[in-house]
């Protein structure tokens, strides 16, 4: 057992060194592993673009490599395993289930930087990276508030995790804000991507009298759902999806990760990259707000405007109290904010939303 | 003119050539698809097929031929005696799932306490999770006749929900401040199954995958059952008058079949996976039955279809990183391989005939 323990680890180092080897030529090689494919419009799109912003930053001086459509778990352990063995100097793993696997493989290969996003385990060589898109959420919901005639704003959320129960209690509380009659009725679609279910969601909602749909989820087709409706508006989501506008989609929430990509690349190539945790907003700009269209009210608009710049340069956080939990306890104090811990962990909806957090 | 005529006989020899043709008619194929697409299509084709076995790291990629073959084997096993005997079940993705449920549910209900026994138990849960589900759609077809293609595949949505509700409720990590996934099993000593050998990809999953080749192999060969699951597969009316009870056979079919898939699932969610996710499940369940089929439903045949097909995914994944391939040219070509089976198969019942058609 031992012996055989020790030729593993012998093999292992001399990947490990060939590896090292590969390292030698001036190129600097990024890995990037894609949960869904590179072509979905959405999440997986604005990773690849950032890739490609990369590319393009960098020139000669980088190779990128990816995988796109990698399965969390053992098949992305070993993409991961893969990238690294031929040579891959950073990784970025772009989904929050790749968090366990990039932590089994950065121990394996100390040399190797990763960044995953959206997780919180980091380590020597693991860092995280997020962004603030609840900001953005806030924008969308003073927009649907101001907007809708039913007062009934749907909301199709993929899975009940912190980052979307976070977007939801964002959208609704500034929503509230400048409309006390609105509701929020939510679905979870239980998916990240499927264009079917999401289209399905968006019309449930739409019948039960939603005249604004905002989406947790990455694909247009709730966008295309609300156009055959007529009369809904909506926002995309992760991407502009500005093929949409005017109308039905009036805004939209994209994630901007190139700056970071960029910063990341560059500090592995000057040595001075050290692990970190990076959870930006709209201030940083990785979190976009995409053009508000001509269907929005100039005086909304410049509402929405004004809040962004805000937002922007720190002078108004999304969470600001006074503001009570769903079951009337109190959540923050007249103008106490909330601290990045709380948010994290997100597990509970606010004052006014009707219904549970699914279990 | 070209006709097709039907064989007297099956030919044995195309039966056992059709899966070698295929193969290389999904490599001429493909190339040419690769060759479209601006890329060398013999590099790819090495890539795929050479770099995982014998390429610069094949000392990681063989170990990982264990591990991505093992549950498509352990689960094709247990298909292929149904579909032997004409018995459906398509829902093993969900078999796998309920399996991987129960056994890790054992497993995290002991967390923290060390024993020897929990890993055992875990087993024998995963086991029976798998059992369960597949008994649902085997009672309502031997009792009211329903069709089991439909209730199995209907119950893998179920279990789906089960999955999602289970990462992010009642199995959900205390530890992890509120996101989805239980405790990682990897970190749980006792409930962990680790390679036997460290590094060799050799975990229990994988000797369960072999044991069940093997007793699939006496089963059919040498066992009274296995005669009856092939005489009720080839003409049901004479296994009737051959004292084959069918209500039986399709509670022992469904119910192995459950049983292996469950075991995939739980010696998956314990080893390579560690955790119950919302995602934990990546079509295993389906793509066996791919594999059964490209193995003949023969023990050996579904040993050397699974083998390939984990290093089609494995060997997929390395072309797409080093030649920049899409993953959906990877699908075309995985999906190739299916087609040209069934496409060959067809002259193990048939064959051409050129010329004028002889008129009788």
């Amino acid at each position: 057992m031992k012996f055989t323990k020790l030729l593993t680890g012998a093999a292992l180092a001399v990947g490990l060194a060939t590896g090292a080897y590969a390292d030698d030529q001036e190129k600097t090689k990024v890995g990037f592993v894609f949960v869904g494919p590179v072509g979905d419009g959405g999440w997986t799109y604005e990773h690849n673009q950032a890739r490609l912003a990369v590319e393009e930053k960098f020139g000669d001086k980088v190779e990128t490599v990816y995988v796109e459509s990698v399965a969390e778990g053992p098949d992305s352990e070993r993409v991961m395993t893969q990238m690294a063995l031929d040579g891959a100097d950073l990784i970025f793993t772009t989904s929050f289930g790749y968090m366990d696997p990039t932590i089994n493989v950065a121990k394996k290969f100390p040399n190797v930087k990763f960044e995953h996003a959206t997780g919180y385990k980091q380590a020597e060589n693991v860092s995280t990276y997020s962004a603030r898109f609840y900001e953005g959420r806030a924008i969308q919901g003073h927009i649907a508030g101001k907007m809708t005639k039913s007062n009934i704003v749907g909301y199709i959320g993929s899975y009940p995790i912190p980052e979307v129960i976070r977007g939801i209690n964002s959208a609704f509380i500034h929503a509230r804000k400048v409309n006390p009659d609105v509701q929020f009725k939510i679905v979870w679609a239980y998916t990240w991507f499927d264009p079917a279910k999401e289209a399905d969601a968006a019309k449930v909602l739409i019948e039960q009298g939603a005249d604004v749909v905002l989406q947790h989820t990455d694909s247009t087709a709730p966008q295309a759902a609300a156009q055959e409706a007529g009369n809904v508006i909506t926002f995309g989501q992760a991407s502009d999806m500005s093929q949409y506008a005017p109308l039905p989609r009036v805004s939209s929430i994209i994630d901007d990760w190139a700056p970071y990509y960029i910063a990341r690349t560059q500090a592995v190539m000057d040595g001075t990259w050290t692990s970190g945790n990076t959870w930006d907003g709209i201030g940083a700009g990785m979190v976009g707000i995409g053009e508000i269209s001509d269907a929005v009210p100039a005086d909304v608009k410049a509402e929405a405007l004004a809040l962004k710049d805000s937002l922007a340069d720190g002078s108004y956080h999304a969470f600001t109290g006074p503001l009570n939990k769903q079951d009337g306890s109190v959540f923050l104090a007249e103008g106490e904010t909330a601290d990045d811990g709380t948010l994290a962990g997100m597990n509970f909806y606010v004052e006014g939303i009707e219904g549970d957090i699914p279990l | 003119m070209i006709a097709l005529v039907k064989r007297p006989e099956p030919s044995r020899v195309f039966s056992l050539a059709a899966p070698v043709l295929a193969v290389l008619a999904t490599m001429v194929f493909g190339g040419l698809l690769f060759a479209i697409l601006g890329k060398d299509p013999l590099l790819a084709i090495k890539t795929i097929f050479w770099e995982p076995v014998f390429g610069e790291f094949a000392f990681f990629y063989r170990p990982q031929l264990l591990i991505k073959g093992a549950p498509l084997v352990l689960i094709a096993i247990g298909l292929s005696l149904g579909f032997k005997a004409g018995i459906w079940n398509i829902g093993a993705e969900g078999q796998y799932i309920m399996g991987a449920l129960f056994g890790a549910g054992v497993g995290l209900a002991f967390y923290p306490a060390e024993s020897a026994l929990i890993f055992p138990l875990m087993v024998l849960a995963g086991a029976l999770g798998g059992w369960l589900w597949a008994m649902i759609p085997a009672i309502l077809k031997v009792r009211f006749g329903t069709n089991e293609i439909l209730v199995s595949l209907m119950l893998v949505y179920v279990a789906e929900q089960f999955l999602a509700s289970m990462s992010l409720g009642l199995m959900r990590s205390p530890e992890g401040m509120g996101f989805p996934g239980s405790r990682n099993l990897q970190q749980y000593a006792s409930a962990h199954n680790a390679d036997l050998i460290t590094g060799s990809g050799m975990h229990w999953g994988v000797v369960a995958a072999f044991i069940a080749v093997i007793f699939a192999y006496v089963l059919m060969a040498r066992h009274r059952l296995g005669f009856a699951i092939r005489v009720t597969g080839d003409a049901p009316r004479a296994a009737a008058f051959s004292g084959v009870n069918p209500a039986r056979l399709v509670l022992f079919c469904l119910g192995t079949s459950g049983l292996l898939a469950g075991l995939a699932g739980m010696f998956e969610v314990s080893g390579p996976a560690g955790q119950v996710t919302i995602d934990f499940n990546v079509g295993y369940g389906f793509t066996a039955i791919i594999v059964a089929f490209l193995g003949r439903l023969h023990p050996v045949g579904i040993l050397l279809a699974g083998g390939l097909m984990a290093l089609t995914y494995i060997g997929g994944d390395i072309a797409q990183s080093k030649l920049g391939l899409p993953a959906a040219a990877i699908q075309v070509f995985q999906g190739m391989l299916l087609f040209f089976l069934l496409a060959f198969d067809l002259f193990t019942n048939y064959r051409l005939r050129f010329g004028r058609a002889e008129v009788v």
